[in-house]
This record gives structure tokens, sequence and C-alpha cells, in this order.
């Protein structure tokens, strides 16, 4: 601990033992209590101690005090503990005072009961429970009548306390404290309704987690007990806990399969037109209580839906998911689910009909559906529910009932099922499926990009920026997009009176003009005058006011620069030039990084590829030949690369000045071995360079740097302390607010604050 | 109670109440889908149009060809068009006290009740509900006046020539009552009968019952109405919306405990969601004007034509649609364009405030304003030298068959660029267009009925729960094209009666209390007597006085001294002797401690049987029975006075007298 932190900690040991002056905000006993346990971790506790009696003293005083908040108990029992936790200090606590560990472990086994698990040493209890400690004996009995109690909370308490311990310990006494209250929570389920059935699913699924690959045979048991007696609500998360358990039996994971699998069966029962197995896996028919909970209510049909498709979502891409995967009968249910919510099923059964009732235009269910359908892209399968994917699909993508959000969803499912890798490898061109899609997928996405609804035009530019960045190159797909009327709206959303529809608008058009897709150009104010894709996009980085456009524009641009756009290769230099000049004067940080992103592709495109992105890589990159390179610091010069960059070091936004010393370190460098020093050093230009630099970093920014000749460019980068710049920014821009010292005036200024003000607030 | 019901149209109700002694004509809509069966009306002669062919029976037989014309395999009546009118046979119309109007679109029948029936009622309606209807009728009877017909085909509604038609004219029903449209005389006329009323006023119908329109929220000046007596309450609910459009929002809890409450005029459309219906009309509007074609939207001048209005103000800009004209053609359409800026007590709060800025509650006027949006009379006259394309064109009549848009019909349908698009849901947009086969242009259907859909409808019932309901048979069971969709009817408890056209229904409630003032003086004299806590009886001697439904207990008069034999004996016969009258018994009967007093009087051999409404007391020796219901009690004993008298006395101690 450093003197200056030393001399305040008493004044602040001080106040918090005193209950007049209150701490007003928690969060910073919290920084404390880190900060101190990143000094006992640096050095000796012990030291600590002897060198700071005041923390000793605080937690004296705070065992005494009987009108102590629960604030600076709670600040001292964990800061006791931290210290108990080494062994040195919890002997120097012992010796000095045993009475002192005793009360506060008391207290920590009491109040924390997270705590109390942690109060007996790892190895020195065994799992027999009579060897406990007393106080361990105390806490355990407490969580026994917990358990027994009818309160729900109490009972929830005790299952969240069992649970937080099963989380974090794995000692021998854990599997004991298992075998004495595993028969008191099997009891709660003989319970009805189980009581705190959410925290029971957790503390089981601990356990069994904490338990390892070979648990007591007594807890699958529970466990399948659990699986069978809770809710198809409750049940849900149990089941995907138990698929996601390492080691555990067949059986139970059949049983747990079928439990998450009930409501798809249910739906697929009440739709199927003739009677015959869904296809799913046995265990998975649909029970009456299942049943009975869809129909009971909407609120319940749709929470227990909505849980059972995002439980088989997380479920889909695990390594340990059951095998084989129903994919076909798993497509049918969120077909047919579908199909319930936009009322184009026509199912036969009661129970298909009180379904169709419930879920009609229910947007909740459609949005979980849609997702679960796109997941479920990732799998291959049989060709037959493809056909009716995409046509549900696109009953999506059509209805004017769709609401946005749905529609989002509806647009990423769709691009998923789009982009499925190709069933036979090597093949060019698209499946038939997609391609017959498209056909009347694009007259739909033309439609939506001019939808009143900004999101709903935003969402259709989004999907039309990826499905052309993976099918730009497909003839099919060209020929469709051409064809159809969406690069022209594209292009005309460039002018969209919402930010967001104009940055999308800006990515789209960038995407279709790199693929050669772009509208002719037209403006239909002049219909005569011809403006191209580039200066509308220049237009739009020089005078949007919104950020977003702007920042997708120089996306954009890094990307034309980076693929060598027809439109950037015509003349890159004068491209960059007018990039940058727009970029260096814009209020939008993002956007003056992403101008330097674009400033280290032009670099690399003129002195070559650098050895590695990363800034503080060890291998810097090789030199350039003198020759090219001279040409290339001309070039830079001339698009007044140099400018930018120092300007951008010393930008009051952290990451452009990181951003700018990372290229600035990549430039010098690279360009090492041209001239030296004693070339340009003691020049004039030098000197008046390094002076206006000077004012910069100062904060005048507003002189121009005027014209710079690469020798002097050189000199300029060799005498700037690139590298001490470079750390100085790697240290938080907060570095100096977050340093102990400052939280501990802060925590001083504030106690004495509080208390001054007292008397004038009462 | 009893419902009349003269239309089948759920959305163009008209039904009649006899409530009390009262007959209440509720709406009087008018179907004009019958329209449908005739040719347009071409403001502008249409070679097309007056080239068609006559059409003929299948052995050649031609005789119908100056009446019906055949495009495109169907068949057109070629005359002046007709509407189906209420029934005017099921009740005698002229009876009618009181119609009441809920919205502008349900009043179009109205010429003909009050014109040709011998109605001599009053009719009560809001403010811009006649204003509007006006503007209606007035459009009606110009677009069919300007261009007149010589012919009135009748042939073909012969009942043994229709047999012979195609469909659908072989199925059209009434057709011997669809009549011509009436003239503006007659709506001048049926217009004066009109009584204008406002939200919540109460309306007295010759004391007998009390009538109040509530806000509907579907239209400007629509309304919902409760008819009540004391002790009844009948809730009519037409055309309502819980939307927030321009209207002021609905009331529904003016709706709470009604015995009957008569449910019509919900979305035509139960499966279109306005809003996704008005972001349909923008995006192909939109991409119809972009490619240099021109947007029909047939339509009425008022109602959702402000709503149009209103969210293409908002998105015509964002679309990059600015420079393109709005034509805004009616012969009404200046007025319905002011109207709706100056009645603004009759629109949302939103649009109330606004006055008060003072800021139009319409953006129209700023379209109009800057010349975005132009109106204009009819195609003739200034309209021909504005004519800018591509353009868009709000026109009537919604039904193509008269007005201008069978003008842009034929100009504009031989085009693919062109669109037109259906927002008006009460004509079939595809039967509306058979006349025009084969047709270029592009047809796109997005229906705005922002009127109560089913999930609303059952929320509301839930809500303001009415002892019953009663609506159109078209409600109560799921459309015939989405037979499985049992989310599109009413469901409710006890299920809805339904009705059809030309049936009347006994409503399902008996009246069993009717209020009586008593004379203040007659009250004074009353000596109640306390038999419950909290409940006092007392005996009346009054003369019931009743005139104009109202009923009044009066003071008999006294009686006149005696003057004369004869007098005196005519005075006692009319005056009720109070003396002589026995006293009123109360209270019931305990059995069990009946039987014990039975016991105690020497009465052996007792049997109590329960009995479905009482019980039956057996004295087997004495071969009598004692029958105790909840309000009545016999003895029945043969031949024995005595014994009855006994009995009875025994009865009567466990009872009140007064």
């Amino acid at each position: 601990m450093d003197p200056g932190c030393s001399r305040l900690l008493p004044a602040l040991c001080a106040a918090l033992a005193d209950p007049r002056q209150p701490v007003a905000d928690d969060t910073c006993l919290e920084k404390l209590l880190d900060w101190l346990q990143t000094v006992t971790e640096a050095g000796s506790s012990l030291l600590l101690l002897q060198e700071n009696p005041c923390l000793v003293e605080l937690l004296f005083h705070v065992v005494k005090s009987q009108d102590l908040s629960s604030r600076i108990l709670a600040f001292s029992l964990r800061l006791a503990g931290m210290f108990a936790a080494q062994e040195t200090c919890f002997q120097y606590l012992q010796g000095d005072s045993s009475l002192f560990v005793a009360s506060a472990a008391g207290q920590l086994l009491v109040h924390v009961l997270d705590l109390a698990m942690r109060g007996p040493a790892e190895g020195h209890c065994g799992p027999q429970a009579h060897a406990w400690p007393a106080c361990a004996q105390e806490i355990v009995c407490h969580i026994e009548a917990s358990l027994r109690s009818t309160a729900t909370p109490q009972v929830a308490q005790a299952l969240n306390v069992l649970t937080t311990a099963f989380g974090h310990y794995h000692g021998l006494w854990m599997q004991g404290l298992w075998v004495r209250l595993s028969p008191l929570v099997a009891r709660l389920l003989e319970r009805d309704p189980v009581p705190a059935a959410h925290s029971l699913v957790d503390l089981l699924l601990s356990v069994a987690r904490s338990a390892g690959p070979s648990p007591d045979g007594g807890l699958w048991e529970t466990l399948a007990q659990t699986l069978s007696r809770l809710s198809p609500t409750q049940a849900g998360p149990l089941a995907l806990g138990i698929l996601q358990l390492q080691g555990c039996p067949q059986a139970l994971r059949t049983q747990a399969f079928g439990r998450l699998l009930q409501p798809l069966a249910c739906v697929l029962k009440a739709a199927a037109q003739a009677p015959g197995p869904p296809g799913l896996p046995e265990g998975a028919a649909g029970d009456s209580v299942t049943v009975d909970t869809l129909l009971s209510s909407k609120s319940a049909c749709v929470g227990l839906l909505c849980c059972a498709l995002a439980h088989l979502e997380l479920l889909q891409p695990l390594p340990q998911r059951p095998s084989p995967w129903p994919q076909a009968p798993l497509l049918g249910a969120a077909v047919t689910i579908l199909r319930f919510c936009n009322g184009s099923a026509s199912p036969t059964s009661d129970v298909g009909g009180r379904l169709c009732t419930i879920l009609v235009g229910c947007a909740r269910v459609q949005r979980a559906a849609l997702d679960f359908l796109g997941v479920l892209s990732q799998e291959t399968g049989p060709q037959e529910p493809v056909t009716q994917v995409f046509a549900i699909l696109l009953e999506y993508l059509v209805s004017p009932d769709s609401s946005p959000m749905v529609l989002k969803k509806a647009f990423q499912a769709t691009l998923r099922w789009l982009l499925r890798p190709p069933r036979a490898p090597g093949c060019c061109d698209l499946d038939p499926h997609p391609q017959l899609f498209l056909g009347e997928l694009l007259p739909v996405l033309q439609k939506r990009l001019c939808s009143p609804c900004w999101e709903v035009r935003d969402s259709g530019l989004e999907f039309l920026t990826q499905v052309t960045r993976s099918w730009g190159g497909q003839a099919g797909f060209r020929h469709a997009l051409l064809a159809s009327e969406v690069p022209e709206l594209t292009r005309q959303l460039l002018r969209d009176p919402e930010s967001y529809v104009r940055a999308s608008a800006v990515t789209a058009t960038g995407q279709l003009s790199s693929q050669g897709l772009h509208a002719p150009p037209a403006s239909p104010e002049h219909p005569g005058v011809q403006q191209s894709l580039l200066e509308e996009l220049l237009h739009i980085l020089s005078t949007d006011a919104e950020g977003f456009p702007r920042r997708a524009v120089m996306q954009v641009f890094t990307e034309w620069l980076r693929d060598g756009h027809a439109d950037v290769a015509e003349d890159p230099e004068q491209f960059v030039a007018r990039v940058l000049q727009a970029a260096s004067r814009d209020l939008d940080w993002e956007v003056r990084a992403q101008g330097l992103e674009l400033a280290l592709v032009f670099l690399e495109q003129v002195l070559g590829q650098r050895g590695s992105r990363c800034a503080y890589a060890v291998a810097l990159p090789e030199a350039a030949p003198p020759g090219t390179l001279a040409q290339a610091l001309r070039a830079l010069c001339r698009v007044q690369l140099f400018e930018f960059a120092f300007r951008a070091l010393f930008d009051c936004d952290r990451p452009v000045a990181q951003k700018s010393c990372e290229l600035l370190l990549f430039l010098r460098a690279k360009a090492a071995p041209y001239g030296s020093p004693q070339d340009a050093g003691g020049s004039p230009d030098v000197a008046s360079v390094e002076a206006t630099l000077q004012r910069w970093q100062a904060g005048e920014q507003g002189q121009p740097l005027g014209h710079l000749e690469p020798g002097a460019v050189m000199a300029v980068l060799k005498s700037l302390d690139l590298e001490g710049l470079r750390d100085t920014l790697a240290e938080s821009s907060d570095h100096v607010e977050k340093s102990p010292q400052s939280l501990l005036q802060d925590m001083l200024a504030s106690v004495g604050v509080l208390s001054e003000n007292e008397a004038d607030c009462y | 109670m009893k419902l009349y019901c003269l239309s089948g149209h759920p959305t163009l109700p008209c039904n009649v109440l006899k409530f009390k002694s009262t007959t209440i004509m509720l709406d009087c809509g008018l179907d004009m889908t019958s329209t449908l069966n005739f040719l347009p009306l071409p403001l502008v002669q249409s070679p097309r149009l007056s080239n068609l062919p006559g059409w003929s029976l299948k052995d050649g037989n031609a005789f119908l060809d100056k009446e019906l014309k055949e495009c495109s395999g169907h068949v057109f009546v070629d005359s002046v068009p007709e509407f189906c009118l209420p029934e005017t046979e099921l009740i005698d119309l002229s009876t009618v006290d009181v119609i009441l109007i809920s919205n502008y679109h349900c009043m179009m029948a109205l010429p003909y009740i009050t014109e040709h029936t011998g109605f001599t009622g009053t009719v009560y309606a809001t403010e811009p509900t006649v204003q509007i209807g006006r503007l209606l009728m007035e459009e009606l009877v110009n677009f069919i006046e300007r261009v007149p017909k010589a012919q009135l085909a009748s042939l073909w509604k012969n009942k043994d020539i229709q047999r012979l038609l195609p469909s659908p004219l072989k199925d059209a029903v009434e057709v011997s009552t669809w009549r011509s449209c009436y003239s503006m005389q007659e709506v001048n006329s049926a217009l004066s009968k009109i009584q204008l009323v406002g939200y919540s006023q109460k309306i007295e119908l010759f004391g007998a019952v009390q009538v109040t329109p509530l806000s509907s929220g579907y239209a400007l000046g629509s309304s919902n109405w409760i008819i009540q007596s004391h002790y009844e309450k009948v809730s009519y609910v037409s055309g309502s919306s819980l939307l927030t459009t321009h209207p002021q929002p609905m009331d529904q809890a003016s709706l709470k405990n009604s015995d009957v409450l008569i449910l019509t005029g919900l979305t035509q459309i139960p499966t279109a969601n306005p809003d996704g219906m008005v972001g349909e009309f923008c995006s192909n509007l939109a991409l119809t004007v972009r490619n240099g074609g021109n947007v029909l939207v047939p339509c009425y001048p008022s109602g959702v034509i402000y709503d149009l209005l209103e969210c293409l103000y908002q998105y015509i800009d964002s679309a990059g649609l600015s420079s393109i004209p709005f034509y805004f053609i009616s012969p009404v359409a200046n007025s319905s364009l002011e109207f709706s800026q100056i009645f603004a007590e009759w629109l949302c709060h939103n649009k109330q405030t606004k006055v008060y800025l003072p800021e139009p509650p319409f953006p129209h006027a700023e379209l109009i304003q800057t010349n975005k949006l132009k109106h204009y009379p009819s195609i003739h006259g200034d309209f021909s030298n504005d004519f800018r394309q591509p353009c868009v064109v709000f026109t009537g009549h919604p039904s193509l068959r008269f007005g201008d848009v069978v003008h842009f019909m034929e100009l504009w349908g031989k085009s693919s660029l062109n669109t037109v698009i259906f927002t008006e849901p009460d004509f079939s947009y595809l039967e509306a267009l058979a006349p025009y086969q084969p047709l270029a242009m592009k047809c796109i259907y997005c229906p705005i009925d922002t009127r109560l859909n089913f999930i609303q409808v059952s929320k509301l019932l839930k809500e303001v729960q009415p002892l019953h309901v009663v609506c159109p048979e078209q409600y109560t069971q799921p459309p015939p094209a989405q037979s499985h969709r049992m989310d599109l009817m009413i469901d409710c408890q006890p299920p809805a009666m339904s009705y059809r056209r030309a049936e009347v229904l006994a409503l399902p409630f008996k009246r069993r209390y009717e209020k009586i003032e008593i004379m203040p003086e007659l009250a004074d004299s009353l000596v109640p007597m306390e038999i419950k806590p909290g409940i006092s009886l007392a005996t009346v001697s009054a003369v019931l006085h009743t005139k104009d439904n109202k009923h009044i207990l009066q003071p008999p008069p006294r009686p006149t001294q005696p003057t004369g034999g004869k007098k005196r004996k005519r005075a006692s016969d009319d005056i009720p002797d109070c003396k002589v009258l026995k006293p009123l018994l109360s209270g019931s009967i305990p059995v069990d401690q009946f039987v014990q007093t039975l016991e105690k009087h020497g009465f052996s051999d007792i049997k109590v049987e329960d009995t479905a409404k009482g019980h039956i007391v057996l004295l087997q020796e004495a071969e009598t029975l004692i029958q105790i219901e909840e309000d009545s009690t016999h003895i029945i004993c043969d031949n024995d006075e005595m014994l009855r008298v006994r009995l009875r006395d025994l009865v009567l101690k466990f009872l009140q007298k007064f």
C-alpha cells in the first residue's frame, strides 16, 4: 500500500465505524473491498494488518457496536472473511482475539449462509455430518427447518443457499450435506403445488453438476421424480439442464427430452389431419396435463410454447444434444405453430381449434417460432419440409399483419434458410428451392422497402445486404435482383428521413455496388444530372446530421478501398484524400476512428501488408525498399494522411488516438530506412511541425499543419515518443480517477459532506 | 319486447325495437351491394361500355338483350342502378315513433323510410352524423343524376325470368323491392325530420323510455345508443372502434348492466388489421408512383380518407413522393375536408387540443396549403387543366358503378403501370372490378375497417357484461370461407341470440317492475310496520293515475258526506272500504315448530313430507292435509269446518298480521 493511502486509511476506518456518518453509496464499499483484495493478493496480508492497525480496530468495533448499518456490517464481515481466508492472517487474528474469530464466524454463518459453507475449510470436514463444527450443524439445522417450513419464501431461501453452496464447493462434506438434506428436498415434491419450484430446479441441477460424473444414484432418481412431478412450465428448464449434464443416465435423458418436446407434440397432435404418430421420440406424446396448460389461458399457452421453443433452440447446437435429432417433426412443429399464429392452419380437432383461437395473431409466439425455425436451418434433413418452410416464411413476409419485429425475425430466419450450405458440394449455383423462392421474395422485399414503418424498411435493407454478401456472385440471384426494382429502391432510401434506415441503405448500396449490382444512377430531382454513388455517399459523409449513416459510409469506403472497387481504383489517391478530409472534420469519434482504419488500408496498399494487425506484436513489419518507399511517402503526403493521423493522435477520444498511434508506429517501422534524422531534423520545417503538434497536444487544434515533405514527416515521427504515448493511452482514460487514493479521498469527502448537509436538510 | 329485423346486412342494420309502449327504429342502413349487378355509369361516353353485346338465353332467345349486357363472362343490368331497401312489410313503418341513427353510413335509407311509409316521428342523430350523412347522400344523388339514363330495366326482375339468368343475378334477393335512388328534395325533407343530439344527452320518449347517444369511436359523431326505462336497459352497439383514429374514443362504461345488448356493425374484414393495411396501402402506392404509374383509390368522401391523408402526410416525404400530386375528386370534397376541421368537440383528445393552439386538427389542411392535395367537385372544369401524371386520385364511388371513379377505371385500366387500391370494405373488390375486365391495371385490396373485431368484442362483453346479446346471424359462426376460424365469431355466455332479415325476435327478458310515484300527502298518511330489520310494510289505499306512461298513486277522494240514499250507495260502491279488509299476513311457517304446536294441541300421528315447493303435513287420523308452500298454505279436510278453522288459527299464530 502506498504511503498516501496508508495516511488516509485510519480516518476512513474511523468514519466507517461511526454510525453518525452513514455511507451514502455502498458501491464505494465494494470498490474499497476490491482494492483491499488486490492489496492482499499482491503482498502479505499479515503485514498489511500489522502496518494498518486501524483495519483490526474497525473489525473490533463492528463486533461490539449495536447500531451499525447493515452495509458496514456486511462490509466488515466480508473484510474479515478475506483476511481469515489466509492462514497466516487467520492465526494472527486468532491469536489476537479468539473471541473476535468466534463472533465474526458466528455472524458470518448466521447472516450470510453462503459464507457459512466457506467456514469449515475444505478437507477439514468429511461427509459425516456429526463431525461438522457446531456452527455448521447449527446452520444445517436452520436450513432443515426452512425446508420443512410451509412458507414458500423460506423454502426458497434455503434452496438458494444450498444452490450457491453446491455451485461453489465440491468438498467431501458437500456430499454429506446432500445425503442429510436430500430426503427433505425429496419431500418437497410430495407437496402440491411443489413450493419454490424454480429454486428447486436450480438446486438439483447445481447438485448434479457439482457431483461430477458418477453421483450417488439417489440424485438421478430425484431428478426423474422432479421431472414428472413439476408442471410443464416448471419442468422445461429442468429438462434442458438435465440434457446438458455430463454422464447422465440415458433413461433420464430420454425422459427429459420427451418432457421438453411435449408442448410441441401436443401442437402437432392437435393439428394432425389424420391420426398417427407425429414422429417425435417416445415419451414426447402430449399428455393431458400439457394440453390442459396450453388451453388454460392465453398467457399460459404462450409462456409454455415460447419456453419450449427457446429451450430447444438452446439445445440444438450443443454437442450433447439427444441423437438422433428429430429434425423433421421439429420443423413440422415450428411450421404448425406459425400456421396457428397466422390463422392459416385448419385443424379438425377441438384442441386444435382452441389453440388456433388462442394463438392467432400472437406476436410473441411468432417471434419465438421464427427464431427456432432459423436455428433448425443448420440441420440437414429431408427436402419435403423445406418447401413448407419457405412457404410459411413467405406467408409471414407477405402478410400485412406481421408486426415489424415479427417481420425482422422472418427475414432473419429466411436468410438462414437461404444461406444453408449447398446440399451438393461444388455446386456453384443456387439450390432449386431458394432459386424458386427468390422469384417470390424479391417483390415482397420491394414492397417492404416502401413500408411506412422504418423498422420494416431497415430490416429489409439488412436482409438485402446479407443475402447479397453471400449470393452476389450467383448468376440466378444477380439476374433476379437486376430485373427487380430493389437496387433502385435501395438507392432511394439513402435519402430516408430515418437515420437508421439511411445507414442501412448506405451499407446495402455499398454492398450492391461492390458486386456490380447497383442501380443505374439517376437523381429524381434532376433526371438529366447523373450522380455517381461515390459522390452521393461522399455527400452523406459530409452533410448527414446523424452519425449512423456517416459511420456506415466510412465502413463502405474502407471496404471499397480494400476490395479495389472500380470507382475507387480509378484514382485511389484522390478518393482517400477526399474521404480523410471529410472524416477529419467529423464530430463523431467512430467516424474519425474508421477514417484511420481506411488510412491504414491505404498505407498497406502503398507500403505493403503489415506483418500483424496487433500493435503490440513482437515482430515489427519488414521495412519497405527505399525507392518505392519514397514514392509511397509522397503519396501519403499528397492525400494529407499525416495531417489526419497527427490530429487524431491528440484526439480527445482515446480510441481514435490509440488507433492513430498504432498507425504511426507501423508507418515508422516500415519507413525506418528512409533517410535519417540528420537529413531533415534541423530544418525549420520540422521545427514548425513540432511546434504545431505541441499546440495540438495542448488542445489548440485550429492551426493547420500545412504542406508536409516526406523528410520532415519522418523526422517528426522519429522525434515523437510514440511508444510512451501508446503506453499512456493503453491505460484506461479514467485511470487517474480510479486510483485507490482517489477512492479513499472520495469516500472521506462524501462522508464529510453528508454530515455537513444533515443540518441543512432536516 | 320485440325486435323486428328489417335488414340482413350486419354493418348496414335496420331494426325496430318495441319496448314498453314505444316503437324505435335503430338505424336505417341502405344495402348498396345490389348496384354491383348493374353496368357502371360513365361520366364520359365509353365506347367499350356502350358496345357490350346484349345477353341472350342459351336457346338464342334475345328478348332481354336491351336490359342485360355481357362483359367478360358476367351479365350486368344496363339500367339506372338500384338499391336494396330494408323490409317494409314486416311492420307498419308509420307506427315507428323515433329513428335513432348511429353513424352517417347507417342512415342512407332514411329518405325511403321517412318519405314513403307514412312515418310521422322524429329522427335523432348527432350533428356530424347529419352533416356528413347529408354529404354522402348529396354525392350519391349527384353521381346518379348527372348521368341520366333513359332506361329503367324491369323485365329481368320477373321471377320466372330471373330464374333463367346466370349467377349472381339469379340469386339476387328481393329484387322486386329494389329501388332507384332518391332525389335531393327527398333528402332535404328527410333530413328536416332530424333532431340533433349530443353525446350523453338524455332524451325522454313519451315518458316511457329514455334514449341516450354515446360516443362509439368509429366516425365523426358516431354513436351507440342506450334505451332504458327505470328497470330495464337495452344497449344498441352499432359501428364502434377502439382504435385511436380521429373520432372521440368509445364510451364503454355506460354500456354496463344492460339487460340486452344488440350488437351490430363489427369489422367486415376481421382478418385484416387496419395498421397492416395502411402500411400495405402506402407501400403499394409508393411502388406504383415510383414506376411512373397512377394510383386510384375508390373511396367515400368522408371517414377513412381523413386517416389515409394523415398517414400520407407523414409518409410522402419519407418515400420521396413530395412532388406527386394527390387529387380528391367529389361533389362534396370541399365540404368534407372543411367539415372535418370544424367538428372539434367530436374529435379525439389529440386533435381537440390542436384547435386551442390554434392549428387545424387534421394535417390535410397543410397538404392543401402546400398544393400537395388538391380537391375538385368533378373531373370537369379546373381538374382537367391541373391534371398531372403520375398522380394519386381519391374519388367515389367505392362500388365502381357511378361517380368519377368510373372514368379513371376506363382511363387507367389498360396500363399495368397503374394501380387501383381498394380501401373501403363495403364491396367485394372482385365483383366491383367485374365490368372492367379484362383489366391490365394492378389491383390491390387493403380494406381498412376500424370497427370492432372479435377479440375486442369479447373483451368488451367481458367488461360490460350484458345479460343477453343479440346480433346478426353472421356473427355467430365463423365466416364461410374460414370455417375453421373459431376465433372469428362471438363467443359469449349465454350464447348470443341471432337474427336474420325479416325475422321477429322476442327478446329474452320479462319486464317485472314499473316505477310508481306516491303523492307526498299519501306518503304522509302511511303507517309502516317493520317486519324485518330494514323492511317495513304499509297498506295503501289510493287511486292509480296513469298518464303519459307515468304512474302516480294519489290519495283516494274523501268519502262524500251522505246526501242521499242513492248517492251514498254509489259512493260506497266506488270507494273500497278499508275497514272491511282482512288483515294482511306475512312471514313463513317453520315446519318443525308447527308440528310441535299441532302435537301440543292434541294431534297425533303427524307425518311430514317434503315436496318440490315446500312441505305437506299429513294428519293421518283426521285424514287432513296441510300444504305449506312459499306463497300459500292450504288446509284440505273434508267436511270438517271446525277442524279447518282450528288448524287455520294454529297456522295464523306463526304469521304477522297488519
